[in-house]
């Protein structure tokens, strides 16, 4: 008898969760962000995801006239979720790539990067000369193939899971230098308490680094995207957005 | 699907695969020379020598390894005075963090499976251990903990083989074992279906490896039993 309500009780509690479930709406465009790149995506205290990328993304909704979805995935699953069909889009200051572009089409760019070091105020970093050092960047972006195509044999790399993890470990001493996008780390110099400890060393490189929306290979979805990313920037949406972050443009 | 990713990288996956091996194997003897005296006290009756042990069980037990792991590695390296010490050259290294924490983790649950096993041993035996004249030293050493040597390796072996899959956490804290460098690889090609396929597998093989050791060991530790622990009798 009381295994009879256990069964009884598991299944009905089973039923109100899928019950729960949303159900999927057929036109809705699903759109990825990471949620730990501020300031251009990262999750609020409500646990909603904001930033750049995300008032991008519903600036470009209202032009689209698109019902949206703003979702998080943590970095290294975002491709392969958009392969899977799990989100539409991904807008997630993802760098147009050769090697992404094998996987994915990009849109036009919505803004630009560039790489540049990081490490302790003071220290003596010979950017020409890294032999030894310890170097981290997040795993699976552009500073972190960057650093495996160059410094592979000389310099210890270590890669993260995500950009926060590189702070925190170069806070606690384990890395001599950090390479990552410029923007997200000005940002982070700026608002973490931690911009008099540490710096920028030498100036920023592959400045030609270009952010794009990431849609499936073939997808219609890019051109629409292009049309609603040309008006926002004629129309100033975009430069509103921009004002909002930094204080220079980062197009 | 292609394949080819899988045989262009696969000497990668190998060098992953050393070090989970290394982790793995370190932990669990580590672990189980820990566990040992953290069981024993947990049998005793005396409430001021249990406790201890019991909170260490229940906090490790409790709490998810990868928070623990975390604890290790991104925790205590926040504090100035741990950077400061002498044990900062170790809690510096991720491979060290990684074996700390699994260490630690894994020697709660051993000391519980040995707890059990030693609380399993008929009553009778122990009665009959006094009755011969054994003191309590002579009595474990000779007869409770040989048999629960017995008694505790079908769940000791799934101890190491659940250590083998929880080993993968050590990917999170930069370290490149199996599961480490199958993302670092997918993080290159896009293809994470065919690497982590081949990841899978190679896990499969060590757990297959980790069985059957473990049902050699089982057949010769219990053959006082006849076959009866290793024969399933036919249901016909």
């Amino acid at each position: 008898m009381k295994l009879k309500n256990i069964a009884l009780g598991s299944a009905l509690l089973m039923g109100a969760t899928l019950a729960a479930l949303p159900a999927q709406a057929a036109d809705k465009v699903r759109i990825a962000t990471e949620g730990a790149w501020a300031p251009f995506n990262y999750i609020d205290e409500n646990g909603k995801p904001q930033g750049f990328d995300v008032d991008i993304a519903w600036a470009l909704c209202e032009k689209m006239a698109a019902d949206c979805e703003v979702v998080t995935q943590d970095w290294d699953g975002l491709i392969p979720g958009l392969k899977v069909r799990k989100f539409d889009a991904i807008i997630a200051s993802m760098s147009i790539t050769e090697e992404r572009l094998r996987a994915v089409d990009f849109s036009n760019k919505y803004y630009s990067g560039g790489l540049r070091y990081l490490a302790p105020k003071g220290s003596n970093i010979d950017l020409n000369n890294l032999n030894g050092k310890v170097i981290g960047a997040q795993r699976a972006t552009l500073a972190a193939q960057y650093l495996e195509d160059n410094l592979m044999s000389t310099a210890e790399l270590k890669f993260y899971d995500t950009q926060d993890n590189v702070y925190l470990d170069l806070v606690a001493g384990r890395l001599d230098v950090v390479l990552s996008d410029e923007l997200p780390t000005y940002d982070w110099l700026k608002t973490s308490g931690n911009g008099d400890k540490f710096e920028f060393k030498g100036e920023a490189f592959k400045k030609e680094d270009e952010i794009g929306i990431a849609v499936r290979k073939g997808d219609k979805l890019k051109d629409k995207f292009n049309k609603a990313l040309d008006e926002i920037l004629a129309d100033g949406t975009y430069a509103e957005i921009n004002a909002k972050y930094f204080p220079f443009s980062i197009y | 699907m292609d394949f080819s990713v899988v045989i262009e990288y696969f000497p990668r996956l190998l060098s992953g695969t050393w070090i989970t091996l290394q982790l793995v194997v370190l932990s669990v003897v580590l672990g189980g020379i820990v566990a040992l005296p953290i069981a024993l006290a947990r049998v005793s009756k005396n409430r001021w020598i249990n406790s201890l042990p019991f909170a260490y069980i229940f906090f490790f037990r409790g709490t998810p390894l990868l928070v623990q792991i975390f604890l290790v590695y991104y925790g205590a390296s926040q504090f100035e005075v741990v950077r400061e010490s002498m044990f900062w050259p170790i809690l510096r290294e991720p491979y060290w963090c990684a074996v700390i924490a699994f260490t630690l983790n894994t020697s709660a649950y051993t000391a519980e499976i040995f707890r059990g096993a030693i609380q399993a041993i008929p009553r009778g035996e122990v009665e009959a251990c006094m009755v011969v004249g054994m003191t309590k030293a002579q009595m474990y050493r000779r007869i409770l903990l040989p048999r629960a040597f017995g008694i505790v390796l079908p769940a000791y072996g799934n101890e190491i083989i659940l250590m083998l899959k929880g080993s993968a956490l050590a990917s999170t804290i930069t370290l490149l074992d199996l599961t480490g460098m199958a993302r670092t690889i997918i993080a290159r090609t896009y293809t994470p279906i065919e690497i982590f396929l081949a990841a899978g597998a190679i896990y499969l093989a060590i757990s297959i490896v980790v069985i059957y050791l473990f049902k050699l060991i089982e057949q010769r530790q219990n053959r006082y039993l006849g076959t009866l622990s290793i024969k399933v009798p036919d249901k016909g």
